[in-house]
């Protein structure tokens, strides 16, 4: 009973506006160019999401038909150039923030001239990205990587560096060697750190990829809401938003899940 | 003079550590041996060096001046032949119990099989079975002091190095686990040197008692523990001894209270 209360009570706001929103644009007070009602907006998502043409048996399976539409095919687009740029950066910064962390001479050399890169946005690097590598894909997977980059890397050197000095010594006085000490001490040690590079390199990676996608290419979430806004379709445009975000959450979802699995021996993680 | 070679020999030991340009010294003159399958404690108030002598036989730091010979070989660097036991555990909080307690087995190259069976019989006899799959999150303090006792026994070392294991624990934990611990060491007859700052405890276990000495932390006197195990902490031998050896400890304790407070700038009123 005191949870329906609570449920309700947590809807009451969301509910509020959008009856309002709905009652503003039914109205007539705002043109719906500038603020579509809700309900058009909904039916606008649906019309989106579902496939184009009717299942027709001899064309392929049921479940390529169920994401035969626009939506799933623009999602997957999204998500998988947030997948590859990600591994791309994350690739590269793994390693090196291990030996940055691990070899104070590598920090020496390095540190600089990450710490002038850094600073920059990825965004920032879109004119020299379309200069480099030209419209499409390549700039696209360029700008992510870039923005997966550097938290996992800063991340990465946090966590190697903090490990505490205790498991060192109970590793060495067990006989470990240094190569034992790295790879079975050190960088488990450090996972929740890097982990948490992970998950804010990835967010950072799906912030870059609709900016990418609404300059240098024509598929994908952030390519679809700024060609709806071209013809004026402003429904399509907030249910393009919407799916965006649902893309997001689904995201943090799924490396929360992740994160959890690998930090259940942690003691911040409670089962 | 046909007395077995000493287990652990320390002569001379000199420790000094420079903080904020001033040079303290934590050891001074140290001499002290170890028979082999002895059981010592060092006994001393907070700053005496008792731990930094600790940490000088197992090699992590080693010291300013002096010679430090264990086993015949001198101290270069930490060994699996001198285990170390931390209060803070030091268990590897990402494994489970059984793989911590595999860690050196497998650093050691032995062959699976034989470090399944050794992990499974040390946790047997540490009351750890069933907990095998756990991570040391999920156990208490005592539970994981046991645990890092398996993991220490499990590579056999001859000596045994124990910093003030049981000093986060709970008096009860505390008296369970030293009757663990004499139970162990009267099985496998391990070398063990034993640092504590509890005067009960360190008479209830150890053949000698090394008290110390604060700053600059010196042997100040060794007394030998002849009453017979197990002993009563409520005897009246045990208490004399004990009071004997709190009178020992208390001057210096008052030593250490003195440079505290000459530390620490009074409070304003």
């Amino acid at each position: 009973m005191a949870r329906a209360a609570a449920l309700a009570r947590s809807l009451l706001v969301p509910l509020a506006v959008l009856a309002a929103w709905e009652g503003v644009s039914r109205a007539g007070l705002v043109s719906p160019i500038i603020l579509p009602a809700p309900s058009q907006v909904f039916l606008r998502w649906i019309a989106y999401a579902r496939p184009l043409a009717p299942h027709d048996p001899a064309r392929g399976s049921w479940v390529a038909w169920l994401f035969s539409g626009e939506l799933p095919r623009d999602a997957f687009a999204s998500l998988s150039r947030v997948a590859g740029g990600f591994a791309i950066g994350a690739g590269l910064a793994l390693p090196l923030g291990l030996v940055m962390g691990a070899r104070p001479r590598a920090y020496e050399l390095m540190n600089p001239l990450v710490q002038i890169l850094r600073p920059i946005p990825p965004i920032a690097f879109i004119p020299l990205a379309i200069l480099w590598f030209g419209l499409g894909n390549p700039p696209a997977f360029f700008l992510i990587s870039l923005g997966a980059f550097f938290p996992v890397l800063m991340n990465t050197i946090a966590g190697v560096r903090n490990v505490d000095g205790i498991y060192l010594r109970a590793a060495r006085n067990l006989g470990a060697g240094e190569w034992t000490l790295f790879w079975r001490v050190i960088v488990p040690a450090a996972t929740p750190y890097i982990l948490t590079g992970v998950r804010v390199g990835i967010g950072v990676a799906f912030i870059v990829v609709i900016v990418a996608e609404m300059i240098a290419v024509n598929s994908g979430l952030g390519y679809r809401i700024l060609e709806a806004r071209e013809y004026f379709w402003s429904d399509k445009v907030i249910a393009g938003m919407i799916s965006i975000g649902l893309a997001g959450l689904g995201i943090d979802l799924a490396m929360d899940r992740l994160n959890r699995w690998l930090l259940r021996w942690h003691p911040g993680m409670e089962s | 003079m046909s007395r077995p070679a000493p287990a652990i020999r320390v002569r001379g030991v000199r420790k000094v550590f420079a903080t904020g340009g001033r040079e303290l010294v934590a050891l001074d003159g140290i001499d002290l041996e170890v028979a082999e399958g002895e059981l010592v404690c060092l006994l001393g108030p907070s700053g005496c060096g008792k731990s930094t002598l600790l940490n000088a036989i197992a090699g992590f730091a080693p010291p300013t001046a002096g010679e430090i010979v264990a086993a015949g070989r001198p101290v270069a660097a930490p060994g699996p032949d001198r285990a170390m036991v931390f209060q803070e555990y030091a268990l590897f909080p990402w494994m489970t119990v059984e793989r911590n307690v595999a860690f050196g087995l497998e650093l050691a190259g032995r062959p699976r099989a034989e470090v399944k069976e050794r992990v499974a019989a040390l946790l047997a006899k540490l009351h750890l079975d069933g907990f095998e799959d756990r991570f040391p999150k999920d156990l208490s303090g005592g539970m994981r002091q046991r645990v890092a006792i398996a993991r220490v026994l499990a590579i056999d070392p001859p000596m045994l190095l124990m910093d003030e294991p049981f000093g986060a624990l709970d008096a009860l934990t505390r008296r369970n686990l030293q009757d663990e611990l004499l139970r162990i060491w009267a099985e496998y007859r391990k070398t063990i040197v034993f640092v504590t700052h509890g005067i009960e405890e360190s008479l209830y276990l150890a053949d000698r008692v090394v008290v110390m000495t604060y700053r600059p932390g010196r042997v100040k006197r060794i007394v030998p523990v002849t009453l017979p195990r197990p002993r009563d902490p409520a005897s009246p031998e045990f208490n004399a001894l004990k009071r004997e050896v709190s009178a020992l400890v208390m001057e210096e304790q008052r030593l250490h209270e003195q440079a505290e407070a000459a530390r620490e700038p009074r409070p304003g009123r």
